[in-house]
């Protein structure tokens, strides 16, 4: 059931190594997540999962299919959906023709010069938002939403191409911390019940505890550990790499649903 | 000059009486389109513009033309072909301009022609000296008072052929004037100097030169004559590059409109001594009714005249006479008016011949010299330009109609 | 035979040198002030004309004190404080407000000044061409290998290298300096490290216009000032600039260097290629090098987000078209013949403008060579005339494709730049085509243009023009609206609002950009074509600088976040300046001070401004 199979990942710039031999793999429905400290390598290996940034060496599989040269564009078309740490929207369309951009470049259709754009796809979109929880904001124009919603309808744009892998940017940074708790919660569900790999970044953990399935703890561009959350926040190596913020791994205070 | 308007002003009433008893002295003025680069050719035009309006006042005071006065509407060309013939365009139809004069480079002279063919209203050519005006773009409705580069060119080529030289430079303004000039030293050169040759040419864009390298280029080929066609900001680059670098030392320069005030002035003490060159000795001049002339210009607005003034002032007096001749405002007659039709200017007479409608006017060929802190001409002689016109096998050749 | 002789080569060099030391010394300063403002500024070359004006007209009067032969360079130093005096005015009163405007409209206010400029130096220092003095002592030439060579161009040779020693001292040593290259690096961290920026960017103003006095002021002994000077001058600075790569010092040097040697050596090969050869290198440079020499690029603010949005379709938008269609074809009934004119060529302007929409207000990409395409179409028609004897109803199509042709060809290489250097190639590939219009003059005519491009004998009147005019400009406009609405110009929009979610849903933002220049292209071919049988003629200024800016200010006119904006800015600027011009000899002045008045106070343009309007009051 291995979705996205990354191996052997190698990066410098310059003289300085920010990836090196990075080895993991997310399954359909999964949800992984990739932390450390600032700088330890997480958005290098995050933009060459998704395409913006070229690997020296190593490999990256989605569903068996070598995409580690292939452009943003065309991971697109193989199945990733991916999110920003600073959302992108297209700011000039409300809502719902954010969501029907996505559908008609899905499509290929995004050449065509006659029919208008604004009568395309229009019910599929409406329901992806509505899947956000967003259909009220559907003709409420993108650069009108609180940041929180845009989030929201910047996954539902990633939903729209029916990825199989979704790449999330440090999705929650910027939000109210009820905002993310329940953005995560419609990610985790969603994943679930469609069956997509989620690939996170995070800084905040009761996110990163509160929702992955695994952790990646990456450190100076290498993977020092890998596994479930617990065993990760007894890890004494990663303790050590969060030396001097001790508190950063301690179990979130309260319950939280599962 | 009072008493030859006097009996115009008879013949006019005359005119008026029995000719048209419904013209009254009050009614709406003639409208004359203006149009020229004033902004530009500021140097040049405008001089030129104050000739023509103190001919206009001068006429205007003595009560116009078929007892309406003149009225001048006056516009920027921009010195561009399409600016130019837009401004025509409103000139004629929104003005409502009997006929049109003026325009500076020859380029939007030739584009104005083609207007003039085109919707079939006169166009007096002032400035522009391109062959091309009344020759292979001539058509019946353009007219042209200076003379010509082939007639300029054939003045300066007669004092070219005592001074021996063979090995000719041509430098030149990239544009239509510049090329139909250069063309005209071409043809005119070897016809006249038996064994001359053209060994180097450079053409620099209008307003653009690259004074350095081009008087460098033109050293490397030893010519022994210098054919110059710059004239404005490049002709000081040129002259200030080709002084210090000895470029002009031992050479034969032949130079169009450098005898100019609006070219020569600039130019200070830098005056190359010697050059052959067309231009305008006004201070010399010492015919009466020239000498009246330069005295209005001066009392009026405080400036020595340029060439330009002397040229806005005739074109003025010359569509005045060509207006009363034709007795009403209509195309054809004045065109009728104008061929072949003698006028009586303040440099004497000049005629427009019929075939291509270039006047006979001539200029004034000299040399250059330094006159205490600025330049002037010496051994001038003023050419009728009757004899250097192109023949009219020559003018048949290529005029289309 | 030219190349054999070692003695005119190193003339020829020595020639090269002086004119690159000129050069940068005019164009270092646009640089420093790029870097820290990251304003493109277009009044640099009329600072550099004011120095020469200045100089021209001070250093003979301090001469006739007679102090010696020191006066005169104390005479270009001060001329170039005076014109530093001048760049802090202008910063204080118009840079200051137009930071965070996008580049487009800081290239247009920075152009108003360069408008202003020239009609305020023919009133300051009158109309004729000012030859200033030789530089003392300096007149006599030097002997070199034989030939003798001005010794003032071997003083400008030297100052070059003086102009970058002492700007690299300045920007090396001293807090100023510091705060400077900080500030080309970073431009917010400067802002956070509590430096007060007013005074930096006045200062880095005063030092560019400084520079651009002192580059005119050494240039009075070999050239007399003159009006033409400003935009002759900024052509180059701007080459050499995005050549050696914008805020580059060092770049701008190397950059100057290798043009100097280009025009000198150039001008031997083929003598009528000066104006092409230093625009070619260029578009070579900038296709091998997106950044220029030294340049980086630009993080890109987000300055590209303004433009057409989603608006909700008017109710009763067809009995509006259906209106201003009726209207159109029923002025020829009330209308004389000049008023038909006029409309003609608004008709024209407007679709011109529009077509710059396209590109400006849907995909975000600054073209400022608009011109080109314009051209291209003009030019098409009229060559097809000439020279292959076409009708009118030939020659336009031909002249449209030659332009949708050229858009072609000038987008695949502009299409993979951003920001300030895709205005900047765009404005070359205009001003190559210029060039070529202008020198090439056995095909084009040259200077002279073509004449004799007249409409068919069925279109000939002024009626059935304005009809056919109107009629190809309707279908025109309302085509590109539909393009505006459908599919692809909302994937243009996508990647103007944000190239990387565009990216990340699958668009192939070059191709669209692509086909959006050819579309774009081909609408104003087909408005310069009907411009060229308007008239009757072409030239190369349909080509030109001003032609590109008209088009601009028509559509910030009308405002760039509407469709119909440049439609209504066409109108409105070509009836004021037929209504305008032959009252005033200050035109140009009341157009740049229209154009500094319209990015100040009405970014949002005419039609922008009434619909906020509209939209508050419901």
């Amino acid at each position: 059931m291995t979705l996205l199979s990354v191996s052997g990942l190698q990066k410098s710039f310059g003289g300085v190594v920010a990836a090196r031999d990075v080895e993991f793999t997310v399954a359909r429905g999964e949800m992984l997540a990739v932390i450390g400290p600032n700088g330890a390598g997480k958005s290098t290996v995050f933009n060459m999962v998704g395409g913006q940034l070229r690997p020296d060496r190593g490999r990256v599989l989605l569903d068996g299919h070598d995409i580690t040269h292939a452009s943003p564009q065309k991971r697109f078309r193989r199945g990733v959906g991916r999110t920003f740490q600073v959302a992108q929207t297209f700011l000039s369309m409300s809502a719902a023709e954010n969501i029907q951009m996505a559908l008609i470049s899905c499509r290929r259709q995004s050449g065509g010069l006659w029919s208008p754009a604004r009568e395309r796809h229009r019910e599929k979109a409406v329901q992806l938002l509505a899947r956000v929880g967003m259909a009220e904001a559907a003709d409420v124009p993108c650069s009108a939403l609180a940041y929180g919603d845009v989030k929201r309808v910047e996954l539902a744009i990633a939903l729209a191409g029916e990825p199989k892998l979704l790449l999330m940017d440090e999705p929650t940074a910027g939000m109210a911390p009820r905002e993310r708790t329940e953005l995560m919660d419609l990610t985790a569900s969603i994943a679930d019940t469609q069956g997509i790999g989620v690939l996170f970044t995070e800084h905040d953990m009761d996110v990163v505890f509160g929702h992955a399935a695994r952790v990646l703890v990456l450190l100076r561009g290498r993977i020092i550990a890998a596994g479930a959350p617990d065993e990760i926040r007894r890890n004494e190596e990663v303790k050590r790499a969060y030396l001097g913020d001790e508190h950063a791994l301690e179990r979130p205070k309260g319950a939280r649903p599962a | 000059m009072v008493k030859i308007s006097a009996i115009r002003w008879l013949a006019l009433g005359a005119v008026l009486a029995l000719g048209a008893p419904a013209v009254h002295a009050q009614q709406a003025p003639i409208k004359i389109g203006e149009l020229n680069s004033y902004a530009r050719q500021a140097a040049f035009t405008v001089p030129y513009r104050n000739g023509w309006q103190l001919a206009l006042d001068e006429i205007n005071a003595k009560g116009g033309v078929l007892g309406r006065k003149i009225e001048i509407v006056s516009r920027e060309d921009g010195a561009t072909t399409g600016d130019a013939t837009r401004v025509a365009d409103e000139l004629v139809t929104r003005e409502g301009a009997i006929l049109l004069f003026g325009s500076f480079l020859s380029n939007v002279g030739v584009a104005m022609a083609d207007y003039a063919n085109q919707k079939k209203i006169v166009y007096i050519a002032a400035e522009p000296l391109t062959d091309a005006i009344t020759m292979a773009q001539g058509n019946r409705y353009t007219f042209r008072i200076r003379p010509n580069n082939t007639m300029q060119v054939g003045m300066l080529v007669d004092q070219a052929k005592a001074s021996g030289a063979k090995r000719w430079a041509i430098v030149a303004p990239n544009y239509e004037y510049g090329q139909s000039a250069a063309q005209a030293f071409k043809r005119l050169i070897q016809e006249r100097v038996p064994g001359a040759q053209i060994v180097v040419e450079q053409y620099p864009a209008l307003g653009k030169i690259e004074a350095g390298a081009t008087v460098s280029a033109i050293e490397q080929a030893k010519p022994d004559g210098i054919f110059n066609v710059l004239f404005g900001p490049d002709l000081t680059q040129f002259v200030r590059e080709g002084n210090t670098r000895g470029l002009f030392e031992g050479a034969t320069v032949l130079s169009l409109l450098t005898g100019e005030p609006e070219w020569l002035l600039p130019l200070k003490d830098e005056v190359p001594e010697g050059w052959t060159v067309t231009g305008y000795p006004w201070d010399q001049i010492t015919e009466p009714k020239h000498k009246a002339f330069v005295d209005a210009y001066r009392a009026k607005y405080n400036d020595t005249p340029r060439l330009g003034s002397l040229l806005g002032y005739m074109v003025v007096y010359m569509i005045r006479d060509a207006v009363e001749r034709a007795g009403s405002t209509d195309t054809e007659a004045i065109i009728k008016a104008l061929e072949d039709a003698k006028f009586d200017t303040v440099i004497g007479p000049v005629t427009m011949r019929g075939i291509d409608n270039q006047s006979s006017m001539g200029a004034w060929v000299g040399k250059l010299v330094l006159k205490g802190a600025a330049g002037g001409m010496a051994d001038w002689a003023y050419k009728d330009g009757t004899s250097f016109m192109p023949t009219e096998a020559e003018v048949k050749a290529v005029r289309k109609d | 035979m030219l190349a054999l002789d070692p003695s005119f080569l190193a003339v020829q060099a020595l020639s090269g040198l002086s004119s690159a030391s000129s050069l940068f010394i005019a164009a270092c300063g646009l640089t420093i002030v790029f870097g820290v403002t990251r304003i493109v500024n277009f009044a640099h070359g009329s600072l550099y004309m004011i120095g020469a004006y200045t100089a021209a007209t001070l250093i003979p009067r301090l001469l006739d004190l007679s102090f010696g032969p020191m006066t005169f360079w104390a005479g270009i130093l001060a001329s170039a404080l005076i014109v530093g005096l001048i760049g802090v005015i202008i910063e204080v009163l118009l840079l200051r407000r137009i930071y965070g405007a996008p580049e487009l409209f800081q290239l247009l206010a920075t152009f108003g000044v360069v408008l202003v400029v020239q009609d305020l130096v023919v009133q300051v220092f009158g109309p004729e061409d000012i030859l200033g003095p030789r530089a003392p002592g300096l007149r006599a030439p030097v002997e070199i290998l034989g030939r003798r060579f001005p010794s003032y161009e071997l003083v400008l040779i030297a100052a070059g290298p003086v102009v970058l020693g002492l700007v690299w001292l300045l920007l090396r040593r001293t807090r100023f300096g510091v705060l400077v290259r900080a500030a080309t690096q970073d431009r917010d961290m400067v802002a956070s490290l509590g430096v007060n920026q007013a005074m930096l960017f006045t200062g880095t103003l005063f030092l560019g216009a400084f520079l651009a006095g002192l580059g005119g002021a050494l240039q009075i002994p070999r050239v007399s000032a003159h009006t033409g000077m400003d935009l002759s001058i900024i052509a180059e600075a701007f080459v050499v600039t995005v050549v050696g790569g914008m805020g580059s010092v060092p770049g701008a040097f190397l950059a100057a260097l290798i043009i100097g040697q280009l025009q000198a050596f150039g001008i031997l090969i083929v003598p009528k290629s000066t104006l092409v050869v230093v625009f070619l290198l260029m578009a070579v440079v900038l296709a091998i090098r997106p950044y220029g020499f030294f340049g980086r690029a630009e993080v890109v603010g987000g300055s590209h987000a303004v433009g057409i949005a989603s608006r909700k379709p008017l109710p009763g938008r067809f009995a509006m078209l259906l209106a201003v269609v009726a209207g159109l074809a029923c002025l020829p009934l009330v209308a004389d013949a000049y008023l038909l004119k006029v409309a003609t060529e608004i008709l024209i302007f407007a679709l011109f403008a529009f077509s710059l929409q396209l590109l400006i207000g849907v995909g975000g990409v600054v073209s400022f060579g608009h011109a080109a395409f314009f051209g291209l179409g003009a030019y098409g028609a009229a060559l097809a005339v000439k020279w292959f004897g076409l009708s009118m109803e030939a020659a336009l199509p031909a002249g449209l494709a030659l332009a949708a042709l050229g858009a072609g060809l000038i987008g695949a290489f502009v299409v993979r730049l951003s920001g300030i250097y895709l205005a900047m190639m765009t404005l070359a590939a205009a001003q190559i085509l210029f060039a070529v219009a202008f020198q090439w003059v056995e095909v084009t005519g040259g200077d002279n243009g073509i004449v004799g491009v007249w409409p068919a004998g069925w279109a000939g009147g002024p009626v059935p023009y304005y009809l056919l005019t109107a009629a190809l400009t309707v279908v025109a406009v309302l085509l590109l609206r539909r393009i505006i609405d459908a599919p692809f110009g909302y994937a243009l929009r996508a990647a103007r609002d944000s190239e990387a979610r565009a990216e990340a849903i699958g668009l192939t933002i070059r191709r669209h950009r692509w086909l959006a220049f050819m579309i774009a292209g081909a609408a104003a071919g087909l408005a310069g074509g009907l411009y060229a049988f308007s008239r009757g003629s072409v030239d190369p200024s349909l080509l030109g600088i001003s032609t590109s800016v008209d088009a601009l200010t028509m559509l910030l006119l009308g405002g760039i976040q509407t469709v119909m904006g440049p439609l209504a800015g066409a109108a409105v600027l070509h009836a004021l300046r037929d209504w305008v011009m032959p009252l005033t000899s200050l035109w140009r002045l009341m157009l740049g001070l229209s154009i500094i008045a319209m990015v100040l106070i009405f970014p949002r343009g005419l039609v922008g401004t009434v619909r906020d309007w509209w939209e508050a009051r419901e």
